[in-house]
Formats: structure tokens, sequence, C-alpha cells
């Protein structure tokens, strides 16, 4: 918790409860009303191990998410069509994997390891963002990813500044100034294939289409069927419900599809005088948990991939093992080498 | 360019988190010289994607498929020594390539840095390390002549900068328990190949899916 005030709360009421005891309920009270005065969690403070296990599950599926997102993007860097673009698209997956650094980092920081994690993704038990399990089939898909997938996923992000667990907070206002670039150089690469040749208008267009739902399912299941979503805004992990990030990301795409000259493959989109929103159609929600778990067009190959690099890699990282062991070693003392050499 | 290309290909392959990093750091670093050099000359991208093969001017040393780790850190540390000791030269002259050079020693020096720091652990890390790193050492060595082959334009004393590249590979491999190979140092063809638009067979195909996508829409922009 921020404050010592706080902290030294916690410690005298809890110790005070009898030598060798711990009154759980003091801590928690302070836990609590350090969360209701909007103060920061930090790595040290005591926490409800159902708080840490929720972040630690939400940052490492956010951290996964980063390095599996990777993929569909370099899939396109070896072909993308200008020195320019190509530049941009390397710089942008540098930053995933930096991304992934970032939170892995924060993860690290409720007591587990990158190691460990990484395991977990490798064998199924931690998720990713469900969106990095579609193709991407052309050029333009790199630029849909930037606007939609980006969008989307800032929208859901910057509330995350505001987390009640300050190492993911301050991970996430790093991130967020990052993504909102990669999102402004996606729409830009659509608005040039928008005004560009008939054939380069169809490429943007068809990418759309094919990532406009799928990044709506990025806000997950509707509110009446999230698991996590309650407890998570009573602790100020989460601000905001799945429907309502989904709704402010509709809102946002709306009039910036206009001025791309694109449209949003959706019949029901409609303004709603009366809301002040837009109404769209019926998510596909079979697709989405079809999709989660594991029968989407990429999962297979997006983690035989991961795999694959990892235990590809493995000599390497046991090369540098092995070098730090040999050249970290301390220095034999002086009276051990002479007993050595008498 | 093209060695920034293959580097590329390493994106969401790498053994470390890390290394997706500083792979791609270093291949935008070179895409950057790549892109000054080219535009200087014309068109950035005209030159890219639509020269042929024959047509390219880039050592063979480059286009060499990335292999495995040791592979692409060998490859490295031949290349970005060269380029450093090269760029050194080329900052204090006089010559059109100063301000480029000036700009671009720095990054190199992390480049050979980076390069220079895994051929030590891999050279003097495990057994399995060591015998990857050996090979790879061995494999491209024959593709470093054509580096000191004189350019015309470029005005540096191409044996001198032979010697300077020699004594600091040579002094890396030892502290990396490495053994120098010997042989040749000539690739396919002869020495200096790439450098008449000679290349190596993989160098078609890197060009076919690079220039692809760009020679389907002529005279589109992106």
């Amino acid at each position: 918790m921020a404050t010592a005030a706080a902290q030294q709360t916690a410690g005298t009421q809890a110790y005070g409860a009898g030598e060798g005891t711990v009154d759980t309920a003091a801590y928690e009270r302070a836990f609590d009303a350090a969360v209701a005065a909007d103060e920061r969690i930090e790595p040290r403070d005591w926490m409800p191990d159902a708080y840490r296990a929720t972040l630690v599950r939400q940052i490492a599926q956010h951290a996964h998410s980063e390095i599996i997102g990777m993929q569909p993007e370099a899939n396109w860097i070896t072909r993308a069509p200008s020195l320019r673009r190509k530049a941009i698209l390397m710089a942008k997956v540098q930053d995933e994997a930096g991304h992934g650094l970032y939170l892995y980092s924060a993860a690290e920081t409720l007591g587990t390891g990158r190691d460990e994690l990484l395991d977990k993704l490798h064998t199924g038990r931690q998720k990713y963002s469900s969106i990095f399990n579609y193709p991407t089939l052309t050029w333009a898909d790199v630029g849909a990813i930037g606007w939609l997938v980006d969008g989307a996923a800032i929208t859901n992000q910057v509330p995350l500044c505001r987390c009640s667990y300050g190492p993911y907070a301050r991970a996430m206002v790093r991130i967020c100034k990052e993504e909102s670039f990669h999102q402004r150089q996606g729409y830009e690469l659509l608005l040039a294939l928008s005004r560009g040749t008939p054939e380069q208008h169809a490429m943007a267009q068809d990418a759309v289409d094919r990532w406009w739902w799928p990044s709506l399912m990025m806000f997950g299941p509707p509110d009446d069927e999230s698991a996590h979503s309650a407890q998570s805004m009573a602790w100020k992990i989460k601000r905001h419900s799945n429907d309502e990030l989904r709704q402010r990301f509709v809102d946002i795409c709306v009039p910036q599809a206009e001025s791309l000259g694109l449209t949003l493959p959706d019949p029901d989109l409609r303004w709603n005088e009366e809301r002040g929103h837009h109404d769209f159609g019926p998510i596909d929600w079979s697709e989405f948990w079809a999709v989660l778990k594991g029968d989407g067009p990429c999962n297979e190959q997006r983690i035989t991939q991961r795999r694959q690099a990892h235990d590809e890699g493995a000599w390497v990282r046991e090369a540098a093992a092995a070098y730090a062991a040999k050249h970290s070693a301390p220095a034999p003392r002086a009276h051990e080498t002479g007993a050595a050499h008498a | 360019m093209v060695l920034s290309h293959r580097l590329g290909e390493w994106a969401g392959h790498a053994p470390v988190l890390e290394e997706e990093v500083a792979l791609a750091n270093i291949a935008l670093d070179l895409l950057g010289q790549a892109r000054i050099l080219l535009s200087m000359v014309g068109d950035e991208d005209e030159l890219a994607y639509l020269r042929e093969e024959r047509a390219f001017r880039n050592l063979q040393l480059v286009e060499q498929p990335n292999g495995d780790f040791a592979h692409t850190i060998v490859r490295q540390l031949y290349f970005s020594t060269y380029q450093h000791l090269l760029y050194a030269r080329l900052a204090t002259a006089d010559g059109p390539f100063a301000p480029l050079a000036a700009k671009a020693v720095k990054e190199v020096a992390y480049h050979r840095d980076h390069a220079e720091q895994w051929t030590l652990r891999l050279g003097d890390g495990t057994e399995v390390s060591h015998e990857r790193t050996q090979h790879a050492c061995e494999a491209l060595w024959r593709f470093t002549g054509e580096m000191f082959r004189p350019v015309e334009g470029l005005d540096v004393d191409a044996d001198e900068l032979q010697a300077a590249w020699l004594k600091s590979v040579s002094s890396i491999l030892d502290r990396a328990t490495l053994t120098v190979p010997e042989g040749p140092r000539s690739g396919a063809w002869a020495a200096g190949a790439g450098r008449q638009g000679l290349h190596t067979e993989p160098f078609g195909r890197m060009l076919a899916e690079m220039q692809h996508l760009h020679r389907s829409h002529p005279g589109a922009s992106w």
C-alpha cells in the first residue's frame, strides 16, 4: 500500500492479536481500505491470495498475448511492400517483445517466474488473447490489426493504467503510449490502401471485414457470462465492464471507418439517438468459445511455433548459463590456493 | 538491406525474448543505413523491389540463410566487425559516406559488441554450443574474403582493413575457445562475386519473397 499509515495499522492489528498468531482479518481490512482509497498496492504489501492469483493470471495472459501476437504480424515482415513499411513493422514487433518483457517482470513481482509462466503457456494451462488465432492473409491485415486489434487493446488497457496493483499500472502507462502509436500507424496503412488502387482498396475492405468481429470479441464475454468481472471490479483491477468497453470501442470505430472510406461488416450497425450510442448486431459467441477452447484457425500453429522457438533455443540458454557459471565463479581465496600448492 | 531482411526472419523465433528485441533492433539499424545508402543513389523502393538478383551488389556473406543461432551470430560477428572498422575509417575521411558512417558507426559498435558477447557465450558455453559455433565459423569463413576486395569509389586501404579484421576476429574467437578457421576465404565463384552480382542460390528465393507483393501491384504506393 502506498501509505505508511495503512501498513502500520495492518501491522499493529495483525501482530497485536497475540504472539505467533497473525490476524488475517486486520490485513484484509487494511487492504480493502487501501483499495477503497485508490491507493496502489505494491509487491511487498499484504494482499489476498485470490487477488494475487487473479493478477498473475491476468498479467501472464497479457504478456503471453504480446509474445504470441508477434507471430501474425511477423508473418509479413519479409513481404512488406516498401522499406518504410518494413521498418515500421519491425519496430512494432520489437515493441511487442518489449511489452512482453515488462509484463513478465510485473508478474514476477507477484512471486512467480518467467520460466514458469512460459511453461504454462506452452502447455496450454494459461491462455493468450483469442484474436491472435486468426491468420494474416494479406498485407492489409497488418493495417487492420493496428487499427482494430490495437485499438481494442488500447480501449481495454487505458483504464488499467489506474489499476490497483502498482507494477501492472505502471507497465500499462508505458505500453499504452506505444500501442496508440501502433494504432495510428495501422490506421495510416489502411488509409494508404483505401486511397490507393482499386485492388488495394478491396484488400483493405476485405481485411476489415475479417477482423471486425474478432476485434469486438477481444473485450471478452458479455457481462452476464464473465466469470471474473465482479471481483476484479471490486478490487479495482478492472474499471469498466466488458460490454461498456465494447460499446465505447464501437462508438470510436464508426467515424474512423467513415473517414477511412471503408465499411464495417454489420448490417445492424446504426446510431441510436436515444442511447447516444451505436447499436450493433449480435456477436457469434459460439465462434468465440470455439477459438478460446483451441479450435480457432491458428491455435495449433501459434503454440507450436512458440514451443519450437523455445525448445530450439534451449541449447543457447544453456550455453549462456554455463558461460555465466564459469565466469562468475568466485576466485579461490589466497589461503585455499596456498593450501593446494603446499 | 539483405542482412536486415535475414534478421527480420528471426522475429517470433528467437531463443529468448531479449534476443527478439536485440535482433529486431539490429535489423532496424541496418535497414535504416540501407535506406540512406539507397536514397543516395535513387528511389529506395525501386532499388530494393524492382532489381533482379544479378543487379544486387551485396556481399554473399549477408545473404546466407540464418541457420541456427550460432550461424546467425557468427555471420553477425564477421560482418559487424568489418562494418565497424570500415565505418570508423569512412567517418574520418572526407568522402560522400562520411555523414552516414559517422551515424552508423555508433550503431555498428553495438552490433559488434552483441555478436562478440554471444560468440563468447556460445564458444565457451557448453560442448554442444561450442561445436555448433565452431561449425558456423568454418561454414561462413569462405564468404569473408570478398569484404576486402577493393570497391570502386570507396577510399579505404583494403589490405589494412583486412589485417585489422583478422586481428579483431581472431582475438574474439580465441577468447571464445574457438579455432580460427583455415583455408581460402573466397565464396561461390570467387572472392568479390557478390559485388559483381554473382550470388548464392538462397538469395533468389529470398528476393522472390521480399519483392512479391510490391511487384504484384505495379505503380501502387504503400
